[in-house]
Parts: structure tokens; C-alpha cells; sequence
């Protein structure tokens, strides 16, 4: 192989990640120059900027990209595990479970009783539905997980509907609303402590899973005589997903298409391999929260727009072109 | 002998699709299994490979059953190339074929120092260096059949077991497939191919499986097993074979 063109557009898309993020810490209602917010970070300086940046901006950026980085890694690996392109985090049912259990704990109050009662609850969730949806698969195949994803994933959006409709007060019912629309505000470093270990964990095994998904590029007979072990590589897969997506969901809410998003947005820079899409697709998840998420700060509309909101928006329109596209190829 | 199947039997579903092959192969030969559709050739060729556990039985490779086999080491060892290859991404049929050499990979999936050079070679051998840089998922059906053909050989393994690899590919195609394929196992690699043209089987297998309801019909040499008896018993067609300077023929009459 030679140089190739993609290492450059890996080094492209690092550097694209580390200037929003740059520019995340710098931008809002009060905007620093890069040498007033560079002076707030290091200096830890008790002043007004240096709590905005330090403690509200930094966390917030580091957030976002966990958020996207695992958003996006997730749903390019389970587009190449399922061979559809339009698998997504989403279909395995982990995100609404995240914010079922999130939800829980926003009905019963505990979230107002207990710091990190939320994403914590939301983590648990996250992890039953994964369990749940692994059971439900064992011994089937993919269609098998497909199905336990999407049954799993109906379920749980009647209970977190359930919770709406038996919320104890309005204001709990929009409590929970808005925490379903997904946002970034307002997140500390303690959220970023929470979902990192989670992130770190899922991304390993997404990205040890790579060579078994460019093998079954080929479909799953040829993977298994090539030495994949399919049922573990599902499981992996599923589980990897599970953790990255499942910690960051209970700490922003549910962000969507960015995980649909992203591995499209870069399989052709990678050639249409499946394990170089992954790391791309990582990159370029982040990139896209972090412009979202300085967005929704910089839009001059009265509330702020949820992160959530504002990716679906763009996201969906994506999605109609995708099935466009996808319907001229079909017979 | 390099792969050997012992009274393999597989079953499913309540269905006995193997009954009790026996069957053993050595270095240096080219076994073309011939049966009418349903016959259990796919089925004996995944069983082979080590794709379905067999109901009863056991199939060794290098005197070893198969379950003993670490995945990848035996993928280092035998390749398989299922009958309808697919590929679901837009990759260039040089990838494509680099993924045969991917049980020779390192820990990173980083390729080996003669991948460059065997995917050429392979690809040589299959008449497709020129379609090298293509879109795989672009190429005709032949084109393709040809290009998973160079990604089953670019590992050199020992065995190589195709399901209908020339399905698709032209007259010149055929012959200069099965010559290549012939010339491995003339270098001492075991080939098994499931296969429909007896003629082409005839001319260039070294041994032959009739295969019918599951079971063995006959197995050797192929002037013992494509007689009109043996072909009318399997295929329930009648014949004329003979033999000329060329090789063995067959031809189909009703």
C-alpha cells in the first residue's frame, strides 16, 4: 500500500475534531479570544472565565466528543456487522434503554435526590436492553439480532411512553421531554468521568472486531472459512456498541443519526472498508456534535435548541436522500 | 492424506442431507464432486470446510478432526469459496482479494510481507490483473466469479474447496480456471470442487465423487466413475464417454 490517501483524511478529520473543539471552548452568550480562554485553562484562576471554560466549556466539548467519537464508531461497526447501511445505534434497542432508565429515574425524583442518580440509571438500562436483546438473539443469526433490537427497542419506547403518560405532574411530564431531546448543557466533568471509562471500553472492542467486519464483506460463509467466529464477533459487536453507546446516552440523551450519519459520511474516504470506516467514522461523529452542540449555543432563538433536535433535523433530510439512493440501486 | 471424511453424516431438520461419506484426499489431487442439484455437494463441501458440524462422523484435516482446529489456522490452511460468492461493500477487487490473506495477517491486521506479490500472482492466474484497481461490486458476473476465485487461492492453502467456481465464466474462462486449479494440485495442494459440467470434470479432475440423495454413489479414477452406467445411475441421463489425446470426454445424449 502505498501513502495513501487516507491517512490524510484521518490527519484531516483529527485536526477538524481538535479545532471545534478548540472552538467550543471559546464560543457562547460571552466569547473568549484563544488566548484569554488558553490563559482560563491553565491558569485555574477562580474568575468568572476561567469557572465558564474550566468547568461549563471544557467538559461540555470533551462530551461531545465521547458522544459523537461513540455514536458515530457504533453505528459505522453495526452497519458493517448487519451489512446494512442503515443499521444505526438505535436498532438494537440500547439507546431506549438508556432513556428508559434515565426516564425512571426522572419519574421517581431520584435524579433530583441523588447527583448522577440519572446517567447512572441510564447506564443501567442501557445494559439490560443489550443483555436483553443478546438473549433474545442467542443461537440466531443476524436477522435474529435485527428482530431482538427492534423488539426490544418497541418495548422500551412504551414504557418511557408509559412514564409520560402517567407522569405525576406536567412539569415532570416536560421534565422528561426534554431530557429525551438530548442535550449537552450543563454537563461536568463528573458526567465526562462517568461515560469515558464506558467509551473507552466499547471503542476497544469495536475496533478489535474491524478485521472480522471487512471479512465478512464477503458474506458470513466466506468470514467463518476465513477463521471469524461469527457468534462472537456479534456478540462483541453488540456489546461494544452496548457499553459506548449505552454511557453516552445517559449522559446527553439520545442524539440522533448521528450514528447513521457518519460511517456514510466517510466509507468512501475509506475505500469501503469496514474496519478503516470505523476510526473515520469516530472522527467524524465527534466533529459533527461539536458543530451541533456550538449551534444550538450560537442560534439567536429564545430557548436553546436541544443537540438532539438539531441533529435529527439535519439528519433526517440525510436519511431521505439515503433511501433515494438506496431505492435507484434495488431492482 | 491431507482431509479425510469418516461415515460424515448431516443431518437437519429431520432430513439426512449426508449419509455416511466416506471419503479421503491426498496432496496432488483434484477431486470434482458431480451430482444433480440436491444431491448434498454444497453441503458435503461446507462439512469439508469445517462450516457445518457433522451430525456424525468426522472430517480431519492433517489427521486432526476439525473442531480441534484453532479458526485460524485451519483458515491459513484450507480455503472455501461458497457457490454464489456476494460482496455487500463497493471495494476494489484488489482488497477483495486481499482478504483471503487475511489468516496471514499480523495482530493488527497488518498485511504480510508477500501479500503485494501473491495478490498479483493470483490474480494472474485468474486473467484479472487488468480488472486490479476496479470496483468489485462494477464487474460482470464472470468478472466477479474470477476475482473471489483469486481471493480462495491468494492464501496458497493446502486445500482449497470451491462450490461451482465456474459458474458464470466463459468457455475460455473454464478451461484456464480449471488449468491453473490443476497445475496447484499438480504442485502437491489438495483441490475439491463441486462442479456441473462432466465433460470439463472428465478432462481435468484427477478423481471424481458421484454424489445422489446424500450418498456416495461412486468415488475414483475418473475412467471407473463417468461411465454411461455410473452417469445414467447418478444423473439419470444417458451417455457416450471416451478418451482422446485431449483426455477423457462425455457427452450427454437424453
Amino acid at each position: 500500500m502505498k501513502a495513501d490517501r487516507y491517512q490524510v483524511w484521518l490527519t484531516a478529520l483529527t485536526a477538524l475534531v481538535l479545532l471545534l473543539g478548540a472552538l467550543s471552548l471559546l464560543a457562547g452568550k460571552i466569547w473568549f479570544s484563544p488566548g484569554d480562554a488558553w490563559r482560563a485553562l491553565v491558569s485555574g484562576a477562580p474568575d468568572l472565565g476561567g469557572v465558564i471554560v474550566r468547568e461549563l466549556r471544557a467538559p461540555r466539548a470533551v462530551l461531545a466528543i465521547l458522544v459523537g467519537g461513540a455514536l458515530g464508531l457504533s453505528g459505522a461497526a453495526l452497519q458493517g456487522l448487519l451489512r446494512n447501511p442503515l443499521a444505526e445505534p438505535g436498532l438494537l434497542g440500547i439507546s431506549t434503554g438508556a432513556s428508559l432508565g434515565a426516564v425512571i429515574s426522572l419519574y421517581y425524583g431520584l435524579s433530583a435526590a441523588i447527583p448522577l442518580a440519572l446517567p447512572i440509571a441510564g447506564l443501567l438500562g442501557a445494559a439490560i436492553t443489550a443483555l436483553l436483546v443478546v438473549a433474545l438473539a442467542r443461537s440466531g443469526g443476524t436477522i435474529a439480532l435485527i428482530l431482538a433490537g427492534a423488539a426490544v427497542s418497541s418495548f422500551g419506547g412504551a414504557l418511557v411512553a408509559l412514564a409520560l403518560n402517567l407522569a405525576p405532574s406536567p412539569w415532570a411530564a416536560t421534565e422528561i421531554m426534554v431530557w429525551l431531546m438530548g442535550s449537552l448543557a450543563d454537563r461536568s466533568w463528573s458526567h465526562v468521568m462517568l461515560a469515558a471509562p464506558f467509551v473507552v471500553a466499547g471503542a476497544a472492542l469495536l475496533f478489535a472486531s474491524g478485521r472480522a467486519l471487512d471479512a465478512l464483506s464477503l458474506g458470513e460463509a466466506t468470514a467463518e472459512s476465513l477463521g471469524v467466529r461469527m457468534a462472537r464477533t456479534r456478540l462483541v459487536v453488540v456489546a461494544g456498541a452496548a457499553l459506548a453507546v449505552g454511557a453516552v446516552t445517559a449522559v446527553s440523551g439520545a442524539i440522533g443519526f448521528v450514528g447513521l450519519i457518519a460511517g456514510h459520511l466517510v466509507r468512501p474516504l475509506a475505500g469501503f472498508s469496514p474496519s478503516r470506516t470505523l476510526p473515520a467514522a469516530a472522527l467524524v461523529g465527534a466533529a459533527l456534535v461539536l458543530a451541533a452542540d456550538i449551534g444550538v449555543r450560537l442560534l439567536p432563538l429564545g430557548p436553546e435548541m436541544k443537540l438532539g433536535v438539531v441533529t435529527a433535523l439535519f439528519g433526517a433530510p440525510f436519511f431521505f436522500l439515503l433511501i433515494l439512493r438506496a431505492r435507484k440501486a434495488l431492482p | 492424506m491431507i482431509l479425510t471424511a469418516e461415515a460424515l453424516t448431516v443431518a437437519a431438520e429431520g432430513y439426512t442431507l449426508l449419509d455416511k461419506i466416506t471419503l479421503s484426499l491426498a496432496p496432488g489431487e483434484m477431486l470434482a464432486v458431480l451430482g444433480p442439484n440436491g444431491a448434498g455437494k454444497s453441503t458435503l463441501l461446507r462439512a469439508l470446510a469445517g462450516l457445518n458440524a457433522p451430525t456424525a462422523g468426522r472430517v480431519t484435516l492433517d489427521g486432526r478432526t476439525l473442531s480441534t482446529w484453532s479458526p485460524r489456522d485451519m483458515a491459513a490452511a484450507r480455503a472455501y469459496l461458497p457457490q454464489n460468492g456476494t460482496l455487500d461493500w463497493p471495494l476494489t477487487v484488489e482488497r477483495v482479494v486481499a482478504l483471503g490473506r487475511l489468516p496471514l495477517a499480523g495482530l493488527w491486521g497488518e498485511a504480510d510481507a508477500e501479500a503485494d506479490q501473491t495478490i498479483d500472482e493470483a490474480l494472474d492466474a485468474m486473467d484479472a490483473r487488468n480488472l486490479k484497481r476496479r470496483v468489485a461490486t462494477t464487474l460482470s458476473g464472470g468478472e466477479l466469479a474470477r476475482v473471489l476465485l483469486a481471493r480462495a487461492i491468494v492464501g496458497k492453502p493446502r486445500v482449497l474447496i470451491a462450490d461451482e467456481p465456474l459458474a458464470g465464466l466463459d468457455p475460455r474462462h473454464q478451461i484456464d480456471a480449471l488449468t491453473r486449479l490443476r497445475r496447484m494440485a499438480d504442485d502437491g495442494r489438495a483441490i475439491i470442487l463441486a462442479m456441473h459440467d462432466l465433460d470439463l470434470a472428465a478432462r481435468f479432475a484427477t478423481r471424481i465423487a458421484l454424489l445422489g440423495g446424500g450418498a456416495l454413489i461412486a468415488d475414483g479414477a475418473v475412467q471407473h466413475t463417468l461411465t454411461p452406467e455410473l452417469i445414467q445411475k447418478t444423473f439419470g441421463v444417458e451417455s457416450r464417454v471416451g478418451a482422446d489425446a485431449d483426455g477423457a470426454w462425455v457427452r450427454l445424449l437424453r
